[in-house]
């Protein structure tokens, strides 16, 4: 391992600074990366990653900080700039354009005045030679997550870059699509482009990369060869602290009674982007955790509003809750009924954003605790309402910055941490969680993971949908995977490995069709 | 055979200013903002477009004179609604109304002069031609205006560079922007260019259709051009179609009244609005279609995160 500063750096950045306000996303950031390695940029999320290379790429202008490319001082003032220094990135929410063909796509980030015909030919080859199959002539919104990244990636390699900047790119790739990345990126490497490659998961960092770099709280805390460190030495460096892990123990569910049940339950797509479900079978014990594994957009979010009923289904028997159907009946029926639900979206769906926490709780619990809130007449009965929003605080340790503060100006972390409380204060008897630490730093994320687990174990029924296969792993009695709106047959823990829920995320089995299939008392 | 090139000729007179308003229209929502504007631009192109041919005699200094009224008027929409980022649909409205009464304001001299109408085309020979002749080669200018704008518009949205970055604007604000396209600046040039066609659309109106100044001349012509942009879900040549439908029905119902048809006149002057709320419902039903081409960043305000 050479030590910094031996070889030329093919970019360096001194002192780079970048204020938001009253917020110091990157506090005197410094960097290099050298010619041929990939370098990792680790960081948990809200620790300044994405700010740092936004900068670089010229889609945010620092505060005060240098950049130098292959030795020279360089300002970066706009994407095209970077692009024309030889800097390309594949961004972590997709750039593209839904409603443009994949060519299109491309065609907007070539500077010249380069045909769409030929474009789309190049684009042909470039991505048979790295091994990225794409056609050109469709259509984004029609496109898997992994289709679209190569998408992203094609249109990155088309301008040659010498640097390449990946922010977060297997976070929406099964694991056999994340193998196929690194293969074309050691080619890269190979080929002696320099690659900074932004993740939080660690295992692919320790596999992929060179060196690492290590930020918390928007400043550099340490450099290390990631092949050299373990798994946890990485996660203490970015965490600050050790990791706790949520505990599970095995329960035995034979004579459990059912609490959850889905039958059949089909849906037609809801609009041209979205999925169709296809006959989906479900039985939910007092007492699991069944965990929902499967890439993007394969219907999760369909199934969550199916389940929640946030849209009704055509039979009343496609979702039982406790034994009663429920498939036409309303969120606030279902609620009553001893469900709760999160869904995926924290701001805008789980809470508005604008209201206080004490208004989101009698918000989402008005039906089911009419009794307890709402006073006869239809008063408020806002007492009752601040002691409940101050205990699920306290249960759930959540940091705010006022008494009750409006739902937006807390951090994902601990908004997320409210809201699970908010339906957990309520003990439900079902629980169906869509990504519950999705953009959660580590702490709060442990802390969720164990009270679902608590939940479960006090004899409720808790589903969690989730794309961390690390989080099902850890919490779920069993997983199943969704792909393309079918659902497979859950496998229990112990035979569940990485290897056969990714495949199934890629649908290699194909879901089970049987629509008399007996669920096992 | 007379009275149908006659029906027809009106058809395409009533269908003229429907087109060009709808087409500037059109992309100004391509770029993802949608300025209710579009009356009001059209009455102050109609107002301005009249008076500087009265002033000065010249039909085509009118003409020149509407484009650039819709154009400074939608460039006060452009500094609220982009640089400022206000409620596009609130601001749109307001437009609209101060449009209707800044019209009636400079034009309270105009009540009543008689106005410069813009010549027909006459080509010798050709012109006088049966049936074709007037058809085709005997019309107003901005009819042949309003149908190269389609096809120009056309093909600047579907076959050139800086067409594509106007579309990928409007399908998404934040992810052109992280590409380094300048959102703000195609957004400005867009609703200017639908300012232009709309103040061109008005100056047809008191230079063409009714050579002269009446208070509220647009009577919503504005509205239906803004359907009409959601009939055509996007698509130039559909506006095309549209606006002769809509022009159709328009005079149909002009025809009617004078036909003495016994169907109270209010409803027949209603029918064009009618006609406007049924395509509405009838096209809401394809989600697919709307969905593919309705610029999915539509009305959003945006505001760079540097």
């Amino acid at each position: 391992m050479k030590s910094a500063g031996e070889a030329a750096n093919l970019i360096e950045v001194r002192g780079l600074t970048k204020v938001f306000g009253t917020l110091t996303a990157c506090n005197h950031v410094d960097l290099g990366i050298r010619q041929g390695e990939i370098h990792a940029l680790l960081g948990e999320n809200g620790a300044g990653k994405s700010t740092l290379v936004k900068m670089l790429f010229g889609s945010l202008e620092p505060t005060s900080g240098e950049i130098f490319w292959k030795g020279q001082p360089v300002k970066i003032t706009s994407p095209s700039v970077a692009r024309s220094l030889g800097i390309g990135m594949v961004f972590q929410h997709f750039s593209l354009f839904e409603a443009l063909t994949a060519a299109e796509n491309i065609a907007l980030s070539v500077d010249d005045g380069t045909s769409l015909d030929k474009i789309a030919a190049k684009a042909r080859d470039l991505s048979k030679t790295y091994g990225l199959p794409l056609d050109p002539d469709s259509l984004v919104g029609d496109l898997s997550v992994g289709e679209r990244q190569r998408i992203e990636i094609t249109r990155c390699l088309l301008q040659e870059p010498d640097l390449i900047i990946l922010d977060e790119p297997t976070s929406v790739l099964t694991p056999q699509e994340a193998d196929k990345l690194f293969e074309t990126l050691e080619r890269l490497r190979a080929e002696g482009k320099s690659i900074l490659y932004i993740s939080h998961r660690l295992e692919e960092v320790k596999r992929l990369c060179d060196r690492a770099t290590v930020m918390r709280h928007g400043k550099v805390v340490g450099a290390c060869d990631p092949s050299k460190e373990t798994a946890a030495s990485l996660a203490r460096m970015m965490v600050g602290a050790d990791v706790a892990t949520a505990e599970r123990t095995p329960i035995e569910l034979k004579d459990a009674p059912e609490l959850l049940g889905i039958c059949g339950l089909s849906r037609k797509p809801a609009g041209p982007f979205s999925m169709p479900l296809k006959n989906i079978w479900l039985s939910l014990k007092a007492g699991e955790v069944l965990g929902i594994a499967g890439v993007a957009g394969n219907g999760q979010g369909e199934f969550f509003e199916a389940i929640s009923g946030e849209v009704l289904q055509e039979s009343a028997d496609s979702v039982r809750i406790r034994g009663k159907s429920v498939g036409r009946m309303g969120i606030s029926a279902r609620r009553s009924l001893g469900a709760a639900f999160v869904p995926e979206e924290r701001l805008g769906h789980g809470a508005a954003p604008r209201m206080r926490l004490s208004e989101n709780l009698l918000l989402s619990r008005h039906a089911t605790d009419r009794k307890a809130f709402i006073a006869p007449g239809g008063f408020v009965k806002n007492g009752m309402i601040q002691h409940a929003t101050q205990r699920i605080i306290e249960v759930m340790d959540v940091r705010k910055s006022a008494p009750d503060p409006e739902a937006a100006s807390l951090s994902g972390g601990n908004l997320q941490k409210f809201i699970i409380g908010r339906e957990l204060d309520r003990q439900p008897a079902v629980m169906v969680v869509n990504q519950p630490t999705w953009g959660v730093d580590a702490g709060a994320a442990a802390r969720i993971r164990q009270a679902l687990i608590a939940l479960a174990r006090a004899g409720s029924a808790v589903l969690v949908i989730s794309q961390d296969l690390d989080e099902l792993f850890e919490i779920s009695d069993s997983i199943a995977v969704m792909h393309n709106g079918e659902l497979s047959k859950p496998l229990p823990r112990a035979e569940a490995t990485y290897e056969r829920i990714g495949l199934l995320m890629g649908g290699a089995e194909p879901g089970h069709t049987d629509p008399h299939r007996p669920e096992a008392a | 055979m007379d009275i149908t090139v006659n029906i027809l000729l009106t058809i395409a007179t009533a269908a003229t200013p429907l087109l060009i308003a709808a087409i500037g229209e059109l992309v100004v929502e391509r770029s993802g903002v949608l300025n209710l504007g579009v009356e009001g631009m059209m009455i102050m192109g109609a107002v301005c477009g009249f008076g500087a041919a009265y002033l000065t005699g010249s039909p085509w200094i009118g003409v020149l004179a509407a484009i650039v009224a819709g154009a400074l008027f939608s460039l006060l929409f452009a500094f609220m609604a982009l640089t400022l980022a206000t409620n596009q649909v609130a601001t749109g409205l307001s437009l609209t109304i101060l449009g209707l009464g800044l019209s009636g304001m400079i034009g309270t001299n105009f009540v009543g002069l008689p106005g410069v109408r813009l010549p027909n085309l006459y080509i010798p020979g050709l012109s006088d031609l049966p049936i074709v002749g007037k058809l085709l080669f005997g019309q107003d200018p901005l009819f042949y205006a309003s149908i190269a704008l389609v096809f120009a518009v056309s093909w600047f949205l579907f076959r050139t560079r800086k067409g594509l970055m106007l579309r990928s604007i409007g399908d998404s604000h934040s992810s052109a922007h992280a590409l380094g396209i300048p959102v703000i600046r195609y957004r400005y040039l867009a609703v200017m260019f639908g300012g232009a066609c709309a103040g061109l659309a008005g100056g047809h109106l008191s230079l063409v259709y009714t050579p002269q100044w009446v208070e509220n001349m647009t009577a919503g012509r504005g509205w239906i051009a803004l359907a009409l942009v959601v009939f055509a879900s996007w698509r130039p040549l559909r506006v095309l179609a549209g606006a002769y439908i809509f022009g159709a029905v328009w005079i149909g119902q002009l025809h009617a009244q004078a036909f003495g048809i016994p169907v109270p006149s209010q409803f027949l002057s209603a029918l064009p609005y009618l006609a406007t709320i049924v395509v509405l419902v009838l096209i809401s039903r394809n989600k697919r279609l709307t969905m593919m081409n309705t610029p999915a960043s539509l009305g959003q305000a945006f505001v760079p995160d540097r």
